[in-house]
């Protein structure tokens, strides 16, 4: 389950105890590679996780929600969500899948910041995040179909010339 | 009874003040923001997707044409992101060179934002001091890369080619010359009276929204959150140089004008320093011809000019990336742009735009 346990730094170690402790149940899979670590949950765990982790463990500044997409998993997308400590300035990911079609609750509700991100991730992927006060497309236009950083939107469209 | 109506303006994406192509739509009463709706996406051109069809080298060309005003800082994140995965390790020589094109293009990119904010606010005599030491900025660069604007400076594992003969001497002339030229804008800006009267306590954002809002760099050092990504995750050689980490306290335009000013000459110092100690060897790593990381995935941020630059890249181990994201500091920093400016006069939302020092061209991506 873990790949390389031995080297995990020790203020890691307590974190992901600590996380381990009180979500026990909804950890799907930790992972620490390159210096960094993640945790992966089960969708419908994901709120009181992030406000744990803002509150208890003091992950108080979201810095980025993004998603990819495997069209061959059954859990098609994956979202990730970077957390940084302003305080102790650790960096964690925090992973969860999704079928196409569910929907994430919105994190609007623990960070601000989560509004223009979740928008651009709905814009690009077509997730839906259950919560969120305003979910348009950000940088495509109202009209435009498609999602096109999904892996079955073409980089070229249709009847133009490759270049 | 007095009848309240609200007008609906719309500034931008072609207004001179918005830096581009940025549209903000106000609902005014007389001459008041009520409420406001910023609109991005004009110069959306899809660099992640590109991306995920360019190999590793062929993505760091792109990465010019996010921040633009600030070239080589973004692909000094793509380049390390890349070592990161490869655990390619940088020769020193190098490491020093990247830090001094970086700090450079810090200062660079600040020139540019203070002559157009004060431009924006009604100095018009700025503009053309700032353009003018930006020039032996832009030289500098043309000297080592051969372009000014989209410089293309980096290789993944250090740099194309030594820094030619007189880049020692020319950056060292700069270094001389440019705290002088600082005090300069102090003495036209700091102190004057319509200066202060267009900034002082215009567009204030407390520590606590700052955080939540998610801004970063000068914007978020305004608000008095001393945090800066070079001291508190330090990358390349950054440890190694002695800098302060300037805050404001009130949160407001005056207040990130001053840590921008004041941002520059740290960067000048930091340059000082590099080329004081700067080693001689080596300037790129051992680096296979194709470049094919491991899978797996990894998440590195810079500090830009305008705040926290993060690359966020999932490999599957061919030599395609699988998935590139790029965190741009602009587009978090510009959600804090409604809370800065509902309840302030339509006068003072130029000058919160400009002190946030927005790029469109890595907002949109």
């Amino acid at each position: 389950m873990m790949e390389g346990e031995i080297t995990l730094p020790d203020f890691f170690q307590n974190i992901l105890n600590k996380v381990k402790e009180n979500f026990s149940q909804s950890i799907v899979e930790t992972k620490y590679a390159f210096g960094e670590l993640t945790i992966k949950i089960k969708h419908e765990f994901l709120i009181p996780l992030m406000q744990f982790l803002k509150e208890e463990l003091e992950f108080d500044y979201l810095t980025d929600i993004t998603a990819v997409d495997y069209p061959e998993r059954e859990k098609r997308f994956e979202m990730v969500y970077h957390l940084f400590s302003l305080k102790n300035h650790y960096r964690i990911r925090v992973k969860t899948e999704i079928k196409e079609g569910e929907k994430v609750s919105s994190m609007t509700k623990v960070w601000g910041s989560a509004n223009w991100l979740e928008r651009e991730v709905y814009d690009m992927f077509g997730i839906e995040f259950e919560g969120h006060p305003d979910l348009r497309r950000i940088l495509l236009s109202d009209e435009w179909e498609g999602h096109p950083l999904r892996k079955d939107y073409p980089l070229i469209g249709d009847g133009k010339q490759p270049y | 009874m007095v009848q309240v109506r609200e007008i609906v303006v719309n500034m931008g994406p072609q207004h001179p003040s918005t830096h581009g192509v940025f549209r903000i739509k106000l609902w005014l009463d007389g001459e008041v923001v009520v409420k406001s709706e910023p609109i991005i996406g004009y110069l959306h051109r899809g660099v992640e997707k590109l991306a995920e069809h360019r190999t590793y080298a062929q993505f760091t060309p792109i990465t010019d044409r996010l921040d633009y005003l600030a070239a080589i800082s973004n692909e000094l994140g793509w380049v390390e992101a890349v070592e990161k995965l490869m655990g390619i390790e940088v020769p020193q020589r190098a490491e020093y060179i990247r830090v001094i094109l970086t700090e450079l293009t810090r200062i660079a990119s600040h020139l540019v934002w203070l002559g157009t904010h004060a431009l924006d606010i009604g100095v018009m005599t700025l503009v053309l001091y700032c353009f003018r030491e930006r020039e032996h900025i832009l030289d500098i660069f043309e000297m080592v890369t051969g372009g000014r604007l989209t410089c293309h400076a980096f290789r993944i594992g250090g740099l194309p080619q030594d820094v030619p003969e007189g880049f020692v001497d020319k950056v060292k002339e700069f270094v001389e010359v440019f705290p002088k030229y600082l005090s300069d804008y102090h003495k036209l800006l700091t102190n004057n009276r319509i200066w202060l009267k267009r900034t002082k306590n215009v567009g204030i954002i407390t520590a606590k929204d700052a955080i939540d809002l998610g801004l970063s760099g000068p914007s978020i050092r305004g608000s008095g959150v001393k945090w800066d990504v070079r001291k508190s995750n330090p990358y390349s050689v950054y440890s190694k140089f002695d800098f302060i980490v300037p805050t404001g306290e009130v949160g407001d335009v005056y207040d990130r004008y001053m840590v921008r000013m004041e941002e520059m000459r740290q960067s000048c110092r930091i340059i000082e320093q590099a080329i004081k100690s700067l080693p001689s060897g080596e300037i790129c790593a051992k680096v296979p011809k194709v470049i094919k990381p491991p899978a797996g995935e990894v998440y590195h941020s810079i500090e830009a000019p305008k705040g926290e630059l993060g690359y966020y890249i999932v490999s599957d181990g061919s030599t395609i990336p699988y998935r590139v994201r790029i965190r741009p500091p602009s587009f978090v920093n510009l959600q804090g742009i409604s809370k800065m400016i509902e309840g302030q006069l339509v006068a003072d939302v130029v000058a919160v735009i400009g002190s946030l020092d927005i790029v469109l061209g890595e907002i949109d991506r």
